[in-house]
């Protein structure tokens, strides 16, 4: 688009030729009042307050409405001149004696110097600006609003004024409303896009939650207009860098890589199946990590801890070793509760005046300053209570309502106790990921009866696995803590690094070598051979070994019918030695 | 003195091996009887290696390898699998009861598994007496006879 020069209050500015004159007077700060713009809609016009005159470079001067009035080169605007202020005025009268009581016009009646309209004030809503109408059709694409009747019976409806799905429930008529005309209501069970709920951002385009990595809002494809009409886009729009693909869409990558670290993390054990605990029957009943979400400063409460009433507990128990630890469930410790649980006593008694029991089995407090922190919890006044959390009920009609009786047997004291609280904590198991043998498969290691991911060697091979180049970080080999978890994330970056920096990988020796001497040419072992290293000489007619391919599985050895082929360290005399030795 | 049958076996490194090394850290208790030669995969067992072994004076031999897709080359104990069978008929013509070579699937994290399989292959040999090899099995000719005449030692 070829620039032109224009000015606005006697401002010089360069802008596109046929850009509306709104836009330049916004560009240079200058405030021209309106009720029916919206940037990425066509100007319509409607509202009448953003009135300037216009100055052609004949010096002919009109009053021209600046949302819609294309520039021109040399053209002269004046946004504050007295006929300017006095048609604004006037506009303003004229919307008031429809709908005077809107705060739109109001405050700007206010601004304008209107004490009383003089045609009367009127009790409508909506003063016909059509954003609704506009935006429905250009940026939704639903076209499902428009004006019926004519005159001073006009008014937006949907289509024969009956509920219509047409409508989207998108919200964006109502988001745009100037006077608070419209509003969203869910009907006739159709949900609203942007109903408000409460435990996180629900909005079409947003950062999942605030610590999420990596640190950018995506686009929820259930909820965004643009994937309900094809419209919109409104997002793409705004983002000065052009960061927004409404057609990017989930793909499976290809990568060759030379080494993976496997760090695939764990799943949380549901506890709902232990039905004497209560999860999802009982009213505040809790695992940690809902617990974990409601203590964050950007979750659901806050960072308050509420109960389901919105209340602050009274006494809250934390349970340990639910899932671990148990015959019934996951035999092994998951080796965080113990001290996750005593922080959460810490940040309930911080924020809270709450009575906090601690239910636990063995408190293992094994890492550096953690046995400190235990004491300091005790300090703190915290009830530490040594016997598993057997069983929660609702009290009887003696407790207040909605008191939860948390029962178990208190092994120090040797009786059997029964706690009243207002909330519970489940201090729930890490466990495998239900897919974890999955993977395994797929990088040829193995998981163990817990489906946690096997090591090379427990204490000498800790990050390494089974198979070169595949190395475990953090909760997918054991349930493990943050800095332990950090460690071996270190460890197998370290492990990895080393061996692509060199270049070059280091074979261990083993692998099969074929004798030309003795090869009859049958091809046998080409067939056997998973890694296909084994290949054909057409001019010798015998077979032969990539020792890079090979990783000395040694099915081919075992299947040559001539025995040319040697799988070096596992020989065939090697291992008649071992048998000759072992049965001698 | 009591039959202790001498039993020879095969164990894959990846999974039997690891599993046989888990059992001895977890303290697992199964017959000392068998004795472990480790292989890369049970691919490599050569059938060979089983007939030399009770050639030599084991009265059974034990071959594991992963379970069937968890093979750490892929499918060397599909391999294994299907040349196995074919071994116990060889060793079932040569008069030798096919119960004494024996193919189980063992993987790493099975230390307990793997001590159940020796105690019971233990057993099995134990119940099944010692392997006798007569001089006839070593000369090919005599064999034929003896087959011809016996038609084997569960015949």
């Amino acid at each position: 688009m070829p620039k032109v020069n224009i000015t606005v209050d006697g401002r010089p500015i360069e802008v596109e030729e046929g850009s509306y004159v709104l836009q330049a007077a916004e560009a240079l700060g200058i405030d021209i009042p309106t009720l029916c713009f919206f940037k990425y809609v066509k100007p319509y016009a409607a509202c009448r307050i953003c009135v300037v005159e216009a100055r052609d470079k004949r010096g002919r001067t009109r009053m021209v409405t600046a949302c819609n009035y294309p520039a021109s080169e040399g053209i002269e605007i004046l946004t504050r001149t007295p006929r300017v202020m006095a048609a604004r005025r006037l506009n303003l009268e004229m919307l008031m004696s429809r709908c005077a009581s809107m705060p739109v016009l109001t405050a700007l009646a206010g601004k304008l110097g209107i004490d009383q309209p003089r045609w009367g004030t009127g009790t409508d809503t909506c003063i016909l600006c059509g954003l609704c109408v506009r935006v429905c059709d250009e940026i939704v694409g639903a076209q499902a609003l428009g004006f019926a009747s004519r005159g001073i019976d006009r008014f937006v409806t949907t289509p024969f004024e009956v509920d219509s799905d047409a409508c989207i429930l998108c919200g964006a008529c109502a988001a745009l409303c100037p006077t608070g005309h419209i509003r969203m209501e869910e009907a006739g069970g159709r949900d609203v896009v942007h109903s408000e709920i409460t435990l996180g951002p629900n909005a079409a385009i947003a950062v999942p939650f605030r610590q999420a990595v990596p640190n950018a809002p995506r686009i929820d494809p259930d909820f965004c207009v643009h994937f309900r009409t094809g419209g919109c886009k409104v997002c793409a729009a705004v983002c000065p860098k052009e960061c927004i693909s409404h057609d990017d869409v989930e793909r499976f990558e290809d990568l060759e890589v030379g080494t993976v670290v496997l760090a695939t993390g764990y799943q949380d054990f549901d506890p709902t199946p232990m039905k004497q605990y209560g999860y999802g029957r009982l009213p505040n009943v809790i695992t940690s990590m809902e617990f974990e979400r409601m203590n964050n400063a950007a979750g659901s409460t806050g960072g308050k801890i509420l109960m389901e009433n919105g209340k602050e507990p009274g006494a809250i128990a934390i349970l340990h070793c639910i899932g671990s630890r148990d015959q019934n469930a996951h035999p092994y410790c998951s080796r965080v509760c113990c001290m996750y649980a005593l922080k959460f006593a810490h940040l309930v008694k911080e924020k809270t005046s709450a009575e906090v029991y601690q239910l636990y089995i063995d408190l293992r407090a094994f890492g550096k300053g953690y046995e400190e922190f235990f004491h300091r919890i005790l300090e703190e006044g915290v009830n530490v209570i040594r016997g598993k959390g057997a069983e929660i009920v609702r009290g009887g009609k003696e407790y207040p309502e909605g008191t939860l009786l948390v029962r178990c047997e208190d092994t120090l004291a040797a009786k059997f106790r029964e706690i009243p609280v207002d909330m519970v904590v489940l201090c729930t198991a890490l466990e495998a990921n239900h897919d974890a043998k999955d993977v395994a498969r797929r990088f040829g290691i193995s998981v163990g009866a817990d489906g946690w991911f096997i090591e090379r060697h427990p204490k000498l091979g800790p990050v390494s696995t089974t198979t070169d180049g595949v190395f475990l970080a953090g909760v997918c080999q054991s349930p493990k803590d943050i800095p332990d978890a950090v460690a071996q994330g270190s460890g197998a970056a370290a492990q990895a690094m080393s061996l692509m920096i060199r270049g070059e990988v280091e074979m261990d020796g083993a692998y099969a070598v074929i004798d030309d001497e003795v090869c009859s040419g049958c091809r046998l072992c080409n067939d056997l051979c998973p890694y296909s290293a084994i290949g054909f000489d057409e001019t010798k007619k015998t077979s032969s070994v990539n020792p890079a391919l090979c990783k000395a599985c040694g099915t081919c050895a075992a299947g040559c019918p001539s025995g040319a082929i040697r799988a070096l360290h596992f020989a065939d005399e090697q291992i008649y030695a071992e048998i000759e030795g072992i049965l001698s | 003195m009591s039959f202790e049958p001498n039993l020879v076996g095969f164990l894959c490194n990846w999974c039997s091996y690891t599993g046989a090394d888990l059992a001895g850290t977890a303290r697992v208790k199964y017959p000392p009887n068998l004795k472990v030669i480790r292989v890369m995969c049970s691919g490599r067992v050569d059938p060979n290696f089983i007939l030399d072994a009770l050639a030599r004076g084991a009265d059974g031999v034990l071959v594991c390898g992963c379970h069937p897709g968890d093979c750490h080359y892929v499918e060397g104990n599909y391999k294994c699998q299907r040349r196995l069978p074919i071994t116990r008929m060889l060793v079932g013509e040569m008069g030798i009861d096919p119960r004494r070579v024996r193919l189980e699937w063992v993987s790493a994290s099975e230390g307990v598994r793997f001590g159940e399989v020796v105690s019971e292959f233990t057993e099995e040999i134990r119940s099944l007496g010692p392997l006798a090899l007569q001089e006839w099995a070593f000369d090919p000719a005599a064999a034929d006879a003896q087959l011809a005449h016996q038609g084997g030692e569960h015949a």
